[in-house]
C-alpha cells in the first residue's frame, strides 16, 4: 500500500466534477423533500380520511424501504410506462420522495408545536383556512424546525453516492471510473471519503449556527 | 407468461441474504454502540476522544463511502474481505456510530437522584451502571434501536453494489434475465417494506416486555 501523491492531483479535477454533481443534487433534492415533506405533511392533517390514510400509508411504506431499489424503480420501471427521465433528474426526485417522508415528521412536529391559542385567534380573526395557514401557522411552525430539516439534508447529502448505481456521474461514481481505469483504489476511495468527511464536518459547524439563529424560539 | 416461481425462488434467497445480513450487522452495532456510547461518558480523556473520533468518522462518511474502502481499500492493505464480512463490518460499523449517540443520551437522560442513589448504596461505578442505571437506560433507547435496525435493514442494500447477492441484487438479476422491471422491484420493496413491519413491531413487543416492573419507575 503506497500513496502517490502525483497521481492524487492528476485525479483531482475529475473529482472536483464529482463533487459538483453531488452538491446539485443535494441542493435540488433538499429543495424538493422540502416541498414534498410539507405537502404530505398538510395533506395528513386533511380533514378527508380516504386523504390522510393513503397518503400516510404511502409515506410509511416509501420510510421503509431503501432508496437504492426506489431509484431504481424510478430509473427502470418509470420508462416502461413511457416517463423517460435523465438519471441526474430520476436521482432527485427518489432523493427528494425518500427524504420528503422523513421531513414530513418534521413539519408535523412543527405544527403541532403551534399552540391552539394561535388556531382559535386565526379563527377569531376571521381568516380563512388558507390565510390561517400561510400568515399565521405556518410562519411560527417553520424558523423552529430549521435545524432539524437541515440535519436531514446532511443524511442526505452522505446519501447520494447512491445515484452512482443510476449512472449519475456524481463523486463516487468519478471515483470509479478513475479506481477502474487506472486499476488504482487507495487515492480514490480515500479521496471521496475526505471530501464527505469535510464536507459534513463543515455542514456541523453550519448546523449549530442554525441551531444557535433558530433552535429556540420561545414565545 | 414467463416461470416466475423460479424468478420468486431466487428473490427469496436474497431475501434470506438480506436477513441474515441484517442480523449479524445488528449484533456488531450493537456492541460498538455500547463501547462507543459508554466511552462517551468515560472519566477517561482518552477514552472519551477515541469514541468521538469513531463516531463522527463514521456519521461523517457515507455507509456507501465506507463499504468501498473497506471492499477495495482493505486489500491493498493486505486485508482481505469477502462481500459478507466487508457488508457486515461497513453496516455495524455506520450504523453502531449513530447508535452510540443513542446510548450515551439515555445513560444522561436517567435522572440524577439514581446516580445518588447508587452512591448512598455504595454501589461501585460498574455494578450502578449495571444494576440501576443501564435497566432504565435500555428502555429509553429501545425504541430508537428499532429505528436504526431499520435503517441498517435499508442500508444492506447497498451491498449489492459489491456483489453480495442480496434482494437489491437478485432483483437486478431478474430484471437483466427476463427485461421485466416492475415485478422484480416492486416485490423486492415490498418485502422490504415486511421486513421493516417485523422489526418494528418486534421492537414495540420488546419494549412492552421490558417495561413490565419499571412502572413506579419511569414518569
Amino acid at each position: 500500500m503506497d500513496w502517490d501523491w502525483n497521481f492524487v492531483w492528476e485525479i483531482m479535477p475529475t473529482l472536483i466534477q464529482g463533487v459538483k454533481i453531488t452538491i446539485l443534487a443535494t441542493i435540488l433534492g433538499s429543495i424538493l423533500a422540502a416541498i414534498v415533506g410539507l405537502g404530505i405533511a398538510l395533506a395528513r392533517r386533511s380533514e378527508n380520511r380516504l386523504v390522510s390514510r393513503s397518503v400516510g400509508w404511502f409515506a410509511e411504506f416509501i420510510r421503509g424501504t431503501p432508496l437504492l431499489v426506489q431509484l431504481y424503480f424510478i430509473f427502470y420501471v418509470l420508462p416502461d410506462i413511457g416517463i423517460l427521465l435523465p438519471p441526474l433528474v430520476a436521482g432527485v426526485i427518489g432523493l427528494g420522495l425518500h427524504y420528503g417522508t422523513y421531513t414530513a415528521e418534521v413539519y408535523r412536529a412543527g405544527i403541532d408545536n403551534v399552540p391552539r391559542g394561535q388556531w382559535e385567534a386565526a379563527k377569531a380573526c376571521n381568516l380563512n383556512g388558507r390565510h390561517t395557514w400561510t400568515h399565521i401557522i405556518l410562519p411560527q411552525a417553520i424558523p423552529p424546525m430549521i435545524p432539524a430539516l437541515a440535519n436531514y439534508f446532511i443524511a442526505m447529502f452522505k446519501e447520494t453516492p447512491l445515484l452512482s448505481a443510476i449512472t449519475v456521474l456524481e463523486l463516487m461514481n468519478q471515483a470509479k471510473s478513475v479506481a477502474n481505469t487506472y486499476y488504482r483504489y487507495i487515492e480514490p476511495m480515500t479521496l471521496v471519503g475526505a471530501f464527505f468527511l469535510v464536507i459534513s464536518l463543515c455542514s456541523v459547524v453550519l448546523l449549530r449556527w442554525l441551531e444557535h439563529r433558530y433552535g429556540r424560539i420561545e414565545r | 407468461m414467463t416461470q416466475w416461481s423460479g424468478y420468486l425462488g431466487l428473490i427469496l434467497q436474497g431475501a434470506l441474504v438480506t436477513i441474515e445480513l441484517t442480523l449479524m450487522g445488528s449484533v456488531l452495532a450493537l456492541v460498538m454502540a455500547f463501547l462507543a456510547g459508554m466511552g462517551r461518558v468515560s472519566r477517561f480523556f482518552i477514552v472519551r476522544a477515541l469514541a468521538t473520533i469513531y463516531i463522527e468518522f463514521f456519521r461523517g462518511t457515507s455507509i456507501f463511502v465506507q463499504l468501498f474502502w473497506a471492499y477495495f481499500v482493505l486489500p491493498f492493505a493486505g486485508l482481505s474481505l469477502t462481500p459478507l464480512q466487508a457488508g457486515v463490518l461497513a453496516l455495524g460499523l455506520n450504523v453502531g456510530a449513530y447508535a452510540a449517540e443513542v446510548v450515551r443520551g439515555a445513560v444522561l437522560s436517567v435522572g440524577r437522584e439514581q446516580y445518588e442513589a447508587c452512591t448512598a448504596l455504595n454501589l461501585g461505578r460498574w455494578q450502578g451502571m449495571r444494576h440501576v442505571i443501564l435497566p432504565q437506560a435500555l428502555l429509553v433507547m429501545l425504541p430508537t434501536f428499532g429505528n436504526n435496525a431499520i435503517e441498517l435493514l435499508k442500508a444492506t442494500s447497498v451491498v449489492s453494489l459489491i456483489s453480495l447477492a442480496d434482494l437489491t441484487f437478485q432483483a437486478q438479476v431478474v430484471r437483466s434475465q427476463t427485461g421485466s422491471t416492475l415485478m422484480p422491484f416492486l416485490s423486492v420493496l415490498i418485502i422490504y417494506f415486511a421486513l421493516a413491519l417485523v422489526i418494528s413491531r418486534g421492537v414495540r413487543s420488546l419494549e412492552r416486555r421490558m417495561a413490565r416492573g419499571l412502572d413506579g419507575v419511569r414518569v
